[in-house]
């Protein structure tokens, strides 16, 4: 159960959140963009190994929407910062000793 | 103390108020437990805890659970049990006791009261933090209250501190992400039938703590050797606590066989306490220490390079000769005995760790895996970080060389009768990875998960390919690397995970305001998402398809009134409000003039449907949005995750209303004339009030918005109230309605009104995989403005052939309703070699229609609308239904009905 910290709640149980995939895939002006533009749009995500920006909504708290570093291989969380604001850096490449779990 | 009295297998048996049953038993002097599960070999207490694989028992009083490990069971008075062989069963009454779950937040979690525990504990209180101590035990000092010792008196007064809360018979049952630990409580078993009612058997804890100590200690292991099974064989922890402290004396000659000094530690517990020690065989060539050299004053005879070999049993089945191999000299020796001690060296219990990736490190200096872990938010102690305390000295040692015949008796697993015979044709096989053993030898997956299995899987796979010590070659077990653990640590009954969250409070019931009338009145309720709602309402001895066709009838005849009250209702204001529902459904709203409604439709980004309702402008700026009734919360999410995330800019403000505004629906070509009678401030006629129009009257003095919307297809007025006031103005409705015969209806005959009339149902008639043009709706995808999925509709599979269209569907035989779901295919089409049929769509909804006489359906067909009276098979089981395809819309194309 990870333990999410909402930029408005502070850290709350992951049942409270619905997850929103990577963050920072934008929806842009969709008629300038070729068929495998948008399909790459609506279906392709960068699913790495190690950190990740991610979407998260509280759903079951304040109802808001924010983005999240997470490691997708230790499961640690980095900062969580609101939409349209400048994204911290990323906590960092996962090494042998990077975890701290 | 006091002696209780309780029963095991029907029999009568005393014991001190508190001790283990394994304890009493022993002391009656009961070795031989159970059979095992397979092989059906007599079987005795091995354990002290919940390593346990042998004595099994099922709860005979109280909750009838089953699968406990007598070496947990605290003995009360009128505690009933009886043995298992190897497999429980559950209780077919339903569980009565009560379990509850709880939450804490702590600075500091410590798992594991023992030395190491109670050390750390103590030391985060000195720091000023709040401390929660869990231990699965029934009292503090873990390995000391096996030697029957107390705390050392400075930790005693830790137990006093006011930060701490101390938790026993608490397992720790998962640890998760971010220092997240599930423990579950046992509250009540322990004081037998003086437990009082209202106390909750099992309690949940859900704990988040800054800081975790992991400190659980470990299991004593068994060795590897032929007919290791028999009663009288067990641990020597155990067995020398079960002498020394609960006062068992039913042993008489004692055999202690041991890698490391605790042998020579139990070994001499056993002498104290008056068992005759035949001698200690050890494994090592030569010990030295302090449990040594008392063994030696004892006169205990100690025989270095021996292993026991074998064992014999007498017409009991449980242990009498003990056959010893000299390692050096290849020779064998038999000693009588009634107590085979074993010690095989410690397991600390890694489980907590593994769960959450971390990796068990090998240590020959221990003979076992450790973790050493110290970050800021987690670290462990005691002898899981490596800290035995003693003067060890352990070998790498799991059992001596066996032949085919010894090997096929000497058993790994005792739950899941598993030998090194099996293990040797698992790796004979080829498989090599301990995974694929454990999968293939069933080794570690019974009940107690490999607790003691474990470590000798590990150690026999090394033991066939050398193991590697002292420089010697072969196989070490870091090569071999430990099982993966994962939660829950000990079994958890399903009834504690439930909590009180069962029955009628497993899921929040959603009621309207008008639930009581239904109630009354009689109504059948069907659950649409946690909402109850009236299905049809039988009069007394009506048929469920009875009811249906006269609460059809009454609405497309007289006059029927439905609660709509569960629609999904958003009330949408700002500036910006018409601009964001442009871009959120196909069609246009921003031009919707005030008073007006319209039927919207909204797709997910790929251009798939994804939900539907009508939206009512209320104002210039202000809408009324409603939703399916069980997409109201993901539509609103909807909303706002596009407000939020994409257009921020724009003004606009949603709220849910759906429980503050009532919804009647008034259906029926009678349904003006008898709302003339309630509603008389505004001119309900159609001219004055057209179709898709919504005014604001009042009724009795209370302000009601009233719109003509028709889900039926008929003439139809949805009032909308406020939900306080619901009740009211439909009992007022009823009373007036009683010279029109009235009918109020359910949601099965709205089903069945909405398709004749071809009106889909998001969700049943469509599945996330359909478009409005796959509905046959192009006629409300605008062209003149950008909404989200409209650059779908331009990728080349969406504009392909093939794609399965909304069609009706009429059954030859008109009296045969097709089931929903059923497969459509070909006439004439014959299954493949793998004698499957291929389909060329499937039946979303279907009915009999009163007004059409006959059966009818809607289905999803591929290409349907150009299939236009084509004959189709419905293939149900042995039996086809023939059925002609047509247009989704049955009654009143024309929509003259609606006015």
């Amino acid at each position: 159960m990870l333990y999410i910290p909402c930029p408005h709640c502070g850290p709350r149980n992951e049942t409270e959140f619905h997850y929103g995939a990577e963050a920072g895939v934008a929806y842009s002006d969709t008629n300038a963009l070729t068929d495998t533009e948008w399909a790459k749009y609506l279906h392709i995500r960068a699913n790495p190994k190690g950190w990740l920006a991610e979407r998260w909504v509280h759903f079951a708290g304040c109802g808001r929407w924010f983005n999240l570093w997470r490691n997708t291989i230790t499961h640690e969380i980095g900062p969580a910062y609101l939409p349209f604001t400048t994204q911290p850096k990323s906590p960092g490449i996962i090494g042998k000793e990077g975890s701290n779990l | 103390m006091s002696e209780i009295s309780f029963s095991f297998d029907d029999k009568d048996y005393k014991g001190q108020h508190g001790e283990p049953m394994a304890a009493a038993l022993l002391r009656s002097g009961l070795l031989s437990i159970t059979n095992s599960t397979y092989h059906g070999r007599p079987r005795g207490i091995v354990g002290l805890g919940v390593e346990e694989p042998n004595a099994l028992v099922q709860l005979v009083s109280g909750t009838m659970e089953s699968m406990l490990p007598a070496t947990i069971i605290e003995v009360a008075e009128g505690l009933a049990a009886r043995s298992l062989t190897g497999i429980g069963a559950l209780p077919r009454d339903p569980e009565e006791a009560r379990y509850d779950k709880t939450n804490r937040y702590v600075d500091t979690l410590v798992i594991g009261a023992g030395l190491a525990g109670f050390t750390a504990a103590a030391e985060h209180l000195r720091e000023g933090r709040e401390v929660l101590l869990i231990d699965d035990q029934p009292g503090p000092g873990g390995h000391l209250r096996h030697l029957g010792q107390e705390l050392p008196a400075a930790l005693q007064d830790v137990l006093a501190h006011e930060n701490l809360t101390y938790l026993c018979r608490c397992t720790a049952t998962g640890l998760y992400d971010q220092n997240y630990v599930v423990a579950i409580e046992r509250r009540s078993d322990h004081l037998g039938s003086s437990a009082p009612a209202t106390r909750s058997r099992i309690r949940v804890w859900h704990i988040r703590a800054e800081q975790i100590v992991l400190a659980p200690g470990a299991f004593q292991r068994p060795l590897i050797f032929a007919n290791n099974d028999r009663p009288g064989i067990m641990l020597s922890h155990a067995a020398a606590t079960y002498v020394a402290v609960h006062g068992v004396r039913i042993f008489t000659r004692a055999v202690i066989m041991t890698i490391d000094n605790q042998g020579y530690r139990d070994a001499l517990r056993l002498h104290h306490a008056g068992v005759q020690v035949e001698a200690i065989y050890d494994v090592r060539s030569g010990a030295g220490g302090d449990s040594v050299d008392a063994a030696r004053e004892a006169g205990i005879p100690i025989r270095f390079r021996a292993a026991v070999l074998d064992t014999i049993a007498n017409v009991a089945g449980t242990l009498q000769t003990v056959v010893i191999q000299d390692i050096d000299r290849n020779e064998t020796f038999q000693t009588d005995a009634d107590l085979l001690a074993i010690s095989g060296g410690w397991t600390p219990i890694v489980d907590l760790a593994t769960h959450i990736g971390i990796k068990p490190i090998w240590s020959a200096e221990h003979a076992a895996f450790l973790v050493s872990h110290a970050t800021d938010k987690l670290r462990t102690a005691g002898m899981l970080a490596g800290d035995f305390g003693a003067d060890d000295d352990p070998s790498v040692f799991f059992g001596p060389e066996l032949n085919p015949e010894q090997a096929s008796h000497a058993y790994i697993d005792l739950q899941r009768d598993t030998t090194l015979h099996d293990l040797r044709r698992a790796v004979g096989a080829g498989l090599n990875s301990i995974e694929h053993i454990k999968r293939y030898t069933t080794i570690g997956t019974a009940h107690d998960q490999g607790k003691t299995s474990g470590m000798l899987t590990i150690g026999a796979i090394c033991q066939l390919n050398g193991v590697a010590q002292d420089g010697k070659p072969g196989l070490s077990p870091a090569d071999v690397g430990t099982l993966s653990f994962r939660p829950p640590y000990v079994p958890v009954p399903f009834a504690a995970l439930a909590g009180r969250e069962r029955g009628p409070l497993s899921d929040p019931i959603r009621i309207t305001p008008l639930h009581q009338w239904h109630v009354e009145a009689g109504a059948v309720f069907e659950g649409v998402g946690q909402w109850k709602r009236p299905w049809y309402f039988p009069k007394p001895g009506e048929s469920m398809d009875e009811a249906v066709r006269r609460e059809c009838a009454a609405a497309r005849q007289g006059a029927a009134v439905m609660d709509a009250s569960t629609l999904g209702k958003i009330d949408i204001k700002g500036p910006d409000a018409g601009i964001f529902l442009d871009r959120i459904y196909t069609n246009i709203f921003s031009t919707l003039p005030e008073g007006q409604c319209r039927y919207g439709l909204m797709c997910k980004a790929d251009g798939m449907v994804f939900d539907d309702g009508v939206t009512t402008r209320l104002g210039k700026n202000h809408f009324l949005m409603t939703t399916t009734t069980g997409g109201a919360a993901r539509v609103l999410a909807w909303l706002e995750e596009w407000l939020q995330t994409e257009w921020p800019g724009l003004k606009v403000y949603c709220t849910s209303v759906t429980e503050h505004i009532s919804t009647i629906a008034l259906v029926g070509p009678k349904s003006r004339q008898l709302l003339r009678e309630l509603v008389t401030d505004i001119d309900l006629s159609k001219e004055a009030f057209p179709f898709m129009h919504s005014r604001s009257a009042t009724i009795d003095g209370l302000p009601v918005r009233i719109a003509r919307i028709s889900f039926s297809g008929e003439l139809a007025f949805e009032i909308n109230i406020d939900w306080g006031h619901a009740l009211h103005i439909w009992k007022r409705l009823w009373t007036l309605g009683h010279p029109y015969n009235l009918t109020a209806y359910g949601t099965e005959t709205m089903h069945v009104l909405r398709a004749e009339k071809g009106y889909v149902i998001i969700g049943q008639d469509t599945d996330g995989t359909q478009t409005p043009y796959d509905l046959n709706m192009s006629w409300i995808v605008s062209r003149k403005k950008e909404f989200i999925g409209k650059r779908s509709f331009q990728l080349p599979y969406l504009k392909a052939t093939g794609r399965q269209q909304l069609v009706g569907l009429l059954p030859e035989n008109g009296e045969e309703v097709i089931p929903e779901g059923a497969y459509i295919t070909l006439i004439g089409a014959q299954p493949n070699e793998q004698g499957k049929t291929s389909h060329i769509g499937f039946v979303t909804s279907s009915y009999y229609s009163p007004e059409l006489g006959r059966a009818f359906a809607l289905a999803l067909v591929a290409d349907g609308l150009e299939r236009m009276r084509e004959v189709v098979a419905v293939p149900i089981g042995k039996k086809i239904i023939r059925a002609t395809i047509c247009d989704a819309v049955f009654i009143d194309k024309e929509n003259i009905r609606r006015d």
